[in-house]
C-alpha cells in the first residue's frame, strides 16, 4: 500500500458547537508573539497588513504630490530643484500605481474573497504570505533609494532612452526596474491564488451564476494580471540588461528599438488601469445592494461587461503612443477599440443607476462614495473618449489635460469606490463602525477637494501647460489657476487626514458592529466581526445569490470536515460540487525567509549579473524548507 | 445564526489529481503567465526582426546540432514523464520512485548540452539586439530547465522518505510532470524560432 490510511480525526459533526469552536480556534490560530506575527498564513491577517501597507504608500505618494503642488503654487517656484522634482513625480506615479493601487485592490481581495465564497483560507496561503513580504521589501527598497537621492526620476513609465544606459542617472532606473520585479512577483502570486481560490474553493452550491459580483470582478482582474504583468517584467528586465550587461534591446544603433519599450510597457500599462478599475467596480456592485435594499440590477450583463472589459483592455495599449508616429491604420484600430471599451463600462454604469432607481437608497458614507464615483468617473470616461481620437490626443498629449483625465479615471474610478469599501468593510475587519459624521465630512472634503484640484487641470492643459515641468514663468498666465489647484489640493489632503482620524478614533471607541451591521446578503456577513481564524464554524452551503437574504437567520451548512486539522472543501469549477476535503497549510516562517533571499537576489542583480546565479542558490534553501513536510496533521493526509 | 445541516462531505477524499486539485490549477496559472512571458519575448524578437534590414543581424544562423539534441532529449523524456504521471495517479510507490530517478537523470542531460548550446548561437549577447534576444530566449528556457530539475530532485528525495506515503505527494508528482510538459512544449516553439526562423528563405 503506497498511501497510508488517513486518520479519521475529530469531525465537525461529532462534537457540540462550543467544543467545535474551541478546537477550530486552536487549529487555525496564529500564535501570539514575534514568531506568530512573521509566520502567519491567515488570509485576514495578511490582507489587513496589505491594506495598511498600501495606505502607508498612499500617504508617501500623496505627500510627494503635496510638495509638487507647493512648488507649482507660484510661478518660478524654487522650493525643490528640478532634479528632486523629477524624482518626486516619478516616485508619486510609481508609488501610486505599483505600491498603492494594485496592491490595495489585491489586499481587499485577499481579505474578502475567502469570506465571500465561504471558505477557510485562500488557496496557497504560504505563497500569499510570501507575496506580502516581497511587496514590502520592494516598496522599502525604492523609498530608501529615494531617501538616498536614488529615487526613480524618469517618470512612472521610465521611457528609454531617458532611462537607458546613456542618459539614465546612476542606479536610479535600475532600482525602479527592480521595484517592478518585486511588485509584479507579488501581484502575480496573488492573482494565481485568487484564481485557484475562486475556481476550487467556493461554498457548495455557489455555481457560476451565484458568485458575488465583487468576486467576479477580482477573478477577471486576476486573469488580466496573469496576461499583462509579465510584459512589464520582461521589459524592465531588458532595461536592466541593457544597462548592466550591454544588451541592445532598446538601442537603435545596434538593431534595437526604443519603441519596443513603449509597446511592452503599455501592453502591461493599459491593462494596469483596468487591474485597478475592475476591482473598484466590484466594490460598487458589492456595496450597492446593502444601501438600495435590493440585488444589483442586471447581474448577467454586469458579469459579461466585466469579462469583456478584461479582454478589451488588451486592445488599447497603442493609444498611449499616438504621438510616436505609428502608421495611421494602426492608430485608427486603437481609436476604435478605445471607444469600444466605453460600451461595457457604460453598461455597468446604467445597471448601477437602475439599481439605485429601483431601490430604496440609504445615504450612508459608503453609498455617498459610490455616488461620488459615478459622477467623477463619468467625467473621466468622457475625456477618455475625447483623447481616444488621434487629432485631439496630439493636441493635449503630455499636457495637464491628460493629467486631469487620468486622475479622474483613477481617483474617480478606483479611489472613491475604495474609500466606500473601507467604510463598508471596516466593521467586518475590525469589529467596530467608522463614525458616520466624520465619514460625511471625509466624503465631502475629498469629493469637493478632488474636483477643485483636478478639474482646472483640464483647462490648464488646453492652455498648453505641459506635465512634468518643475516650474513655469508668470507670462504664461497659468499662475492664478495653479494657485487655486494647489489650495484645493490642501482640501483634498485634509479629507484624507480625516479618514485617518476616523480610523484611529473608531478603532478605540467606534460603535460595536456585530456580524452584519448593514444587513447585507453575502457570506462574509454570516461570520462574527472580525471573523475568527477559521472563518466559519461549519462550511456554508449556498442556494441563492444573496444567501443571507434568502432565509434570514438561517445558514445552510455542510459538515464532515476535520476540526483538529486545517481542512476546507474543494469542489468543481462550474457547479461548486464538493470533490475533496482539501488540507490547508499550517503557518510557516519560510515564506518570509524566501522573500528575504529572493529580495537579496533582486537587489544584488542591480549591481552584478552574477547575483542571478548565487541569488537563485540562496533562494533555493528556504524554498525547499517551505515545501518540505513537517509532519503536521495536514501533511500526513 | 441558526445552522441547518444539508450536506455531509465527511467521506470525500483528501487528495485528487489533475483538475480536481487546486494545485493543478495553480500550476496551470503559473504556466499561463510564464507562457505569456515567452510569447512576449518571442514577439519582441519578431518585432525587431521585421524592423531589421536582414536577419539574423550580422551573424550566421545558430548551429543546429546542440539545439536539436536538446529537442530530441526533451521529446524522449516525455515517455518516462508520462509513465511517471500514470504511476503517480495509481499511487504506485515503487514505480514512482523509479520514474523520478529516471526523470532526474533525463532532466540533467539537456542542461549539459545547453552549456555548449550558448556557445553555438554564434553571437554574443552584447553584439547586437539579435544576439541579446537569442541569449534571453535561451536563458529563459534554461531557467525553466534548471528550476524543474531542482523541483524534481527535491520531490525525488521526498518520495524516498516516510512523507512520500501520502496521496497529496503523489498528486505533487503528477503536477510536476505536468509542468515538465510545459517546459518541453515551450522548447519546441523556441527551437523553431531560434533555429529555423533565421533559416527561412527571405
Amino acid at each position: 500500500m503506497s498511501v497510508r490510511p488517513e486518520p479519521h480525526g475529530i469531525r465537525d459533526d461529532e462534537i457540540g458547537d462550543a467544543a467545535l469552536e474551541r478546537l477550530l480556534a486552536d487549529t487555525w490560530k496564529t500564535p501570539k508573539g514575534v514568531w506568530g506575527w512573521f509566520a502567519t498564513v491567515d488570509h485576514k491577517i495578511i490582507g489587513r497588513r496589505y491594506i495598511v501597507t498600501a495606505f502607508f504608500f498612499l500617504a508617501l505618494a500623496g505627500l510627494s504630490a503635496l510638495v509638487m503642488r507647493l512648488q507649482l503654487a507660484r510661478p518660478d517656484g524654487r522650493i525643490v530643484s528640478p532634479d528632486v522634482y523629477d524624482q518626486l513625480f516619478s516616485m508619486h506615479g510609481t508609488t501610486m500605481m505599483f505600491l498603492f493601487a494594485v496592491p490595495v485592490m489585491e489586499a481587499f481581495a485577499v481579505y474578502l474573497v475567502p469570506l465571500m465564497i465561504g471558505t477557510r483560507n485562500i488557496a496557497f496561503p504560504r505563497l500569499n504570505a510570501f507575496s506580502y513580504w516581497v511587496y514590502v521589501l520592494g516598496g522599502l527598497m525604492i523609498w530608501v533609494a529615494f531617501a538616498l537621492n536614488s529615487g526613480a526620476d524618469a517618470g512612472w513609465f521610465s521611457y528609454v532612452p531617458l532611462a537607458g544606459p546613456i542618459y539614465g542617472n546612476g542606479k536610479r532606473p535600475d532600482l525602479w526596474a527592480q521595484m517592478v520585479t518585486f511588485t509584479e512577483v507579488s501581484a502575480l502570486a496573488v492573482a494565481v491564488e485568487i484564481i485557484a481560490t475562486v475556481f476550487k474553493q467556493r461554498a457548495p452550491g455557489m455555481t457560476l451564476d451565484r458568485i458575488p459580483l465583487y468576486v467576479w470582478a477580482v477573478l477577471v482582474t486576476s486573469f488580466v494580471i496573469l496576461f499583462a504583468m509579465p510584459a512589464v517584467m520582461v521589459s524592465s528586465s531588458m532595461l536592466i540588461m541593457d544597462r548592466l550587461i550591454n544588451t541592445h534591446f532598446f538601442n537603435p544603433g545596434n538593431g534595437g528599438d526604443p519603441l519596443l519599450w513603449q509597446h511592452l510597457f503599455w501592453f502591461f500599462g493599459h491593462p494596469e488601469v483596468y487591474i485597478i478599475f475592475i476591482p473598484a467596480t466590484g466594490f460598487v456592485s458589492g456595496i450597492l445592494p446593502a444601501f438600495t435594499r435590493r440585488p444589483v440590477f442586471g447581474y448577467l450583463a454586469l458579469v459579461l461587461a466585466l469579462i469583456s472589459i478584461g479582454f478589451l483592455s488588451f486592445g488599447l495599449w497603442v493609444h498611449h503612443m499616438f504621438a510616436t508616429g505609428l502608421p495611421q491604420l494602426g492608430e485608427s484600430f486603437f481609436t476604435a477599440s478605445s471607444m469600444l471599451i466605453a460600451v461595457p463600462s457604460g453598461i455597468q454604469i446604467f445597471c448601477w443607476i437602475a439599481t439605485i432607481w429601483l431601490g430604496k437608497p440609504i445615504f450612508k458614507t459608503p453609498f455617498l462614495f459610490v455616488l461620488g464615483f459615478v459622477f467623477t468617473f463619468v467625467i473621466g470616461g468622457l475625456t477618455g473618449v475625447m483623447v481616444a481620437s488621434v487629432p485631439l490626443d496630439l493636441q493635449v498629449h503630455d499636457t495637464y489635460f491628460v493629467v486631469a483625465h487620468f486622475h479622474y479615471v483613477l481617483v474617480g474610478g478606483a479611489v472613491f469606490p475604495l474609500l466606500g469599501a473601507v467604510y463598508y468593510w471596516f466593521p467586518k475587519i475590525t469589529g467596530r463602525m467608522l463614525s458616520e459624521r466624520l465619514g460625511r465630512w471625509n466624503f465631502w472634503l475629498v469629493f469637493l477637494g478632488f474636483n477643485a484640484t483636478f478639474f482646472p487641470m483640464h483647462v490648464l492643459g488646453i492652455q498648453g501647460m505641459p506635465r512634468r515641468v518643475f516650474t513655469y514663468p508668470d507670462v504664461m498666465h497659468w499662475s492664478a489657476m495653479n494657485l487655486f489647484v494647489s489650495l484645493a489640493s490642501l482640501v483634498l489632503f485634509t479629507g484624507f487626514v480625516l479618514l485617518v482620524v476616523n480610523v484611529i478614533v473608531s478603532l478605540r471607541s467606534g460603535a460595536i458592529a456585530g456580524p452584519n451591521p448593514w444587513n447585507a446578503g453575502t457570506l462574509e456577513w454570516a461570520t462574527p466581526s472580525p471573523a475568527p481564524g477559521y472563518n466559519f464554524l461549519r462550511m456554508p452551503v449556498v442556494t441563492h445569490r444573496e444567501p443571507l437574504w434568502h432565509k434570514p437567520g438561517e445558514l445552510l451548512v455542510a459538515t464532515g470536515l476535520r476540526a483538529d486539522a486545517r481542512e476546507l472543501i474543494s469542489g468543481t469549477v462550474a457547479d461548486a460540487k464538493p470533490q475533496m476535503r482539501e488540507p490547508s497549510p499550517e503557518n510557516s516562517i519560510w515564506p518570509l525567509f524566501s522573500a528575504i533571499a529572493v529580495g537579496i537576489a533582486f537587489v544584488g542583480s542591480i549591481y552584478t549579473p552574477w547575483a542571478v546565479v548565487w541569488g537563485s542558490a540562496l533562494s533555493a534553501v528556504p524554498l525547499v524548507l517551505w515545501f518540505w513536510p513537517k509532519g503536521t496533521p495536514e501533511d500526513e493526509e | 445564526m441558526r445552522e441547518r445541516r444539508v450536506l455531509s462531505v465527511g467521506d470525500l477524499p483528501t487528495y485528487g489529481f489533475g483538475s480536481q486539485s487546486p494545485m493543478w490549477w495553480g500550476t496551470l496559472a503559473f504556466i499561463t503567465l510564464e507562457a505569456t512571458g515567452f510569447a512576449l519575448v518571442i514577439g519582441s524578437y519578431f518585432y525587431l526582426a521585421f524592423l531589421a534590414p536582414n536577419w539574423p543581424l550580422h551573424a550566421p544562423p545558430p548551429d543546429l546540432l546542440p539545439g536539436t539534441l536538446v529537442l530530441v532529449l526533451l521529446l524522449v523524456s516525455e515517455i518516462p514523464n508520462h509513465l511517471l504521471n500514470r504511476w503517480a495517479k495509481k499511487t504506485d510507490m515503487t514505480k514512482v520512485r523509479i520514474g523520478l530517478v529516471v526523470m532526474c537523470v533525463i532532466g540533467f542531460l539537456p542542461l549539459i548540452v545547453r552549456v555548449f548550446e550558448f556557445g553555438e548561437l554564434r553571437i554574443a549577447w552584447d553584439t547586437n539586439a539579435y544576439g541579446s534576444l537569442v541569449w534571453v530566449l535561451l536563458g529563459l528556457h534554461t531557467l525553466h530547465l534548471v528550476t524543474d530539475f531542482g523541483d524534481t530532485l527535491v520531490l525525488t528525495a521526498l518520495m524516498f522518505t516516510r512523507h512520500g506515503y501520502s496521496g497529496r505527494r503523489f498528486s505533487d508528482v503528477s503536477d510536476n510532470a505536468f509542468f515538465w510538459d510545459f517546459v518541453v512544449a515551450a522548447w519546441v516553439v523556441l527551437y523553431l524560432v531560434i533555429y529555423w526562423f533565421p533559416r527561412l528563405p527571405a
